[in-house]
């Protein structure tokens, strides 16, 4: 007897194909895409989960979806090229397809946080998994009590999205902080790791109603969650985004166990104080 | 045995049973003798089940030995599990090939399985199918393979009537006695030359053993099957440590990681040849042309380096934090994964590792010195 698996769209080991849309650089080494799909399934995703890209021939990577979840006919995503398939998915080009299976993970709970000031503290290339959390609080500023955003990268021009975040900075209603370890000619903002930003930009802001939500290299986001504990805010009110291997996504593979976690279903986005007891721990 | 009602008969000769499985198109796949071990193959004819043999194992010892000559089933497991059937090693997922407009399409691979039993499955074999069966169905994704292969596949037990100086599935409460998952279960009884108790688990079972038209087992036979598991687990010298999940949840910071880590080789022996170890890896291949590209599944082991590998470099690079992921993984988090232990006590990890790691011993370590923390 020849079995026949699960439909290919239901498959979730089967990558969904898309088509690339649009593709620009960001920074140098970084590419964003907008994708469309080809096959069938739903589009849409929720802030902070992820997908599984796969480059033709290449390989698969786990990428965060860093577009708009309003948008519910389209993927986009931003990668750096750092192995074999990053470089392969940031060498794609208008009209060529991509492999895609997801979107997997949590999410922040962005939507719950209704009446709380967000605060966002994004170090590098953290940013793009937080976007789709800050366009919901943009779209619907007039629900929270108030956004800050914090973001910090190597030099000025390791910032991502930096015309987007100089047009948020425009508003009235939003607060945003950006910082970068080493200035170069002409950077008149402010300069040193993002944690030194915290303080400053949570003067004023009544810890009590603050809602956090990191993501960045974890050493940041470790020094990030003391700052805001120090500044008042609880443990159950900050959200992080952990990074570890993933292969399949879908709790198989064993290989981005986070403790009894597995970062692809659990994560990526945890509440602190549930990993709080791990996340100091070396090799875990 | 008369059908329906009774479900105990006597057999003589286990090869009748392979030989009437065969008979009907089964495919069977059972225990044979290759490179001096037992292992799990498809028997080709019904001789090829091995009579008269025994085993010794230990910590890094395994010799199969001359037993007593007419009796069955007296060695235990072998280097092999059923996973290697149910998850095998190396698995095609999907092929896809470059169409001619810059794109490319995929197809599923299709999954062979021919109608398949699985003859000499021990308990804690069962209950470590038990262990993957919820691991590949974890509630919001299944594996459509496995859980296909798993099902139409038809179980022939074995009970244990020894237990190697490695097993500790009593403690586990996974064996040696079956108590459910078999179709039909075999008890070869302690003491009494050629005389195997069978029982039918499930109709399927009993519907096979009806055309034998085995004799009816007396009481005293019925009530042998017991007894000679039990003796079996009263012979077991190694147990697990009880609330040994409690104990690894609060010891990541004991000294004895690194004590185990000084003889661990990072070998990944352990994970392979235990029957619920179900981490893998994907490898994406493409031919020369660049015009067909394959996804590969294939068993994975949390020694190997790269396995936690992140931009940046490895999460767990030291051989202590690879094996107190393995070891915490299989006795502690996965009851936070699963609701049950990822360890079943069939004693393979001692046997199959090169340096004889015991994780009996080293639980025992953990829990009778709780606490003792690095700087």
């Amino acid at each position: 007897m020849t079995v026949q698996p699960a439909s290919l769209a239901a498959d979730p080991m089967v990558p969904r194909r898309f088509r690339v849309d649009r593709a620009w650089s960001e920074i140098d080494g970084v590419r964003s895409m907008e994708l469309r799909p080809l096959d069938s399934g739903p589009v849409a995703f929720e802030p902070g989960q992820f997908n599984m890209l796969y480059a033709f021939g290449v390989g698969e990577i786990a990428v965060s979806l860093s577009g708009d979840a309003a948008q519910r006919d389209r993927l986009v995503h931003t990668t750096r090229a750092v192995g074999e398939v990053s470089r392969a998915i940031t060498q794609l080009n208008e009209g060529d397809m991509v492999g895609v299976r997801g979107p997997f993970g949590t999410a922040w709970p962005i939507a719950r946080q209704t009446g709380r000031h967000a605060v966002f503290v994004a170090g590098g290339l953290g940013l793009a998994p937080l976007r789709p959390a800050i366009y919901h609080v943009l779209a619907n500023r007039a629900d929270f009590a108030g956004l800050t955003l914090i973001y910090g990268a190597r030099s000025p021009q390791d910032l991502l999205y930096a015309d987007e975040v100089a047009r948020w900075k425009s508003r009235f209603d939003v607060e945003i902080e950006v910082t970068v370890d080493h200035a170069a000619p002409g950077w008149t903002g402010r300069v040193g790791v993002v944690t030194t930003v915290i303080d400053r930009a949570l003067a004023g802001v009544d810890p009590a109603l603050v809602s956090a939500f990191l993501c960045g290299p974890e050493i940041m986001m470790r020094y990030g969650v003391m700052s805001l504990e120090a500044a008042g805010v609880g443990q159950d009110r900050i959200w992080v985004s952990l990074e570890r291997n993933m292969k399949c996504a879908i709790g198989f593979c064993g290989h981005c166990q986070f403790g009894p976690t597995f970062v692809c279903r659990d994560g990526p986005v945890y509440r602190h104080d549930q990993i709080a007891h791990l996340i100091n721990k070396s090799e875990v | 045995m008369t059908k329906g009602q009774t479900t105990h008969g006597i057999l003589k000769d286990p090869t009748l049973l392979v030989a009437a499985l065969m008979a009907d198109g089964w495919r069977v796949i059972g225990p044979k003798v290759r490179d001096q071990a037992i292992v799990y193959e498809v028997l080709d004819q019904p001789d090829d089940l091995p009579r008269g043999l025994t085993d010794s194992q230990s910590g890094g010892l395994y010799r199969l030995e001359a037993g007593q000559p007419e009796r069955w089933f007296d060695y235990v497991v072998g280097p092999h599990s059923w996973k290697k059937w149910l998850f095998p090693a190396r698995q095609k997922l999907w092929t896809a090939t470059r169409l001619a407009d810059a794109g490319f399409e995929i197809e599923v691979s299709a999954i062979d399985w021919p109608k398949t039993v699985f003859f000499g499955v021990r308990a804690c074999e069962i209950a470590a199918m038990t262990v993957q069966d919820r691991v590949f169905d974890n509630g919001m994704f299944r594996d459509a393979a496995y859980a296909a292969r798993r099902a139409d596949t038809l179980i022939v037990a074995v009970q244990c009537a020894r237990s190697a100086e490695t097993c500790f599935c009593a403690s586990m409460n996974t064996g040696p006695g079956v108590d459910e998952g078999y179709d039909i279960a075999l008890t070869e009884l302690a003491g009494i030359s050629g005389e195997i108790l069978v029982t039918a688990g499930s109709d399927r079972g009993r519907a096979i053993l009806a055309p034998l038209a085995l004799p009816s087992a007396t009481d005293g036979q019925i009530a042998a099957g017991p007894a000679t598991t039990a003796a079996a687990a009263a012979s077991q010298s190694r147990a697990m440590v009880p609330d040994i999940a409690r104990v690894l949840r609060e010891g990541l910071d004991h000294t004895n990681w690194e004590v185990v880590a000084d003889a661990c080789l990072s070998c990944g022996n352990c994970t392979l040849a235990c029957p619920t170890c179900f981490c893998s890896d994907v490898e994406d291949v493409s031919d020369l042309s660049g015009d067909h590209a394959e996804r590969w599944r294939s068993w994975d082991s949390c020694f190997s380096t790269d396995f936690s590998y992140v931009h940046g470099g490895a999460v767990r690079r030291s051989p202590k934090s690879q094996y107190r992921q393995w070891m915490t993984h299989k006795l502690s988090t996965w009851h936070d994964q699963f609701e049950m232990s990822g360890c079943v006590g069939c004693g393979r990890c001692i046997t199959w590792c090169p340096v004889g790691i015991d994780i009996t011993r080293e639980a025992g370590t953990f829990a009778a010195h709780p606490h003792p923390a690095e700087t």
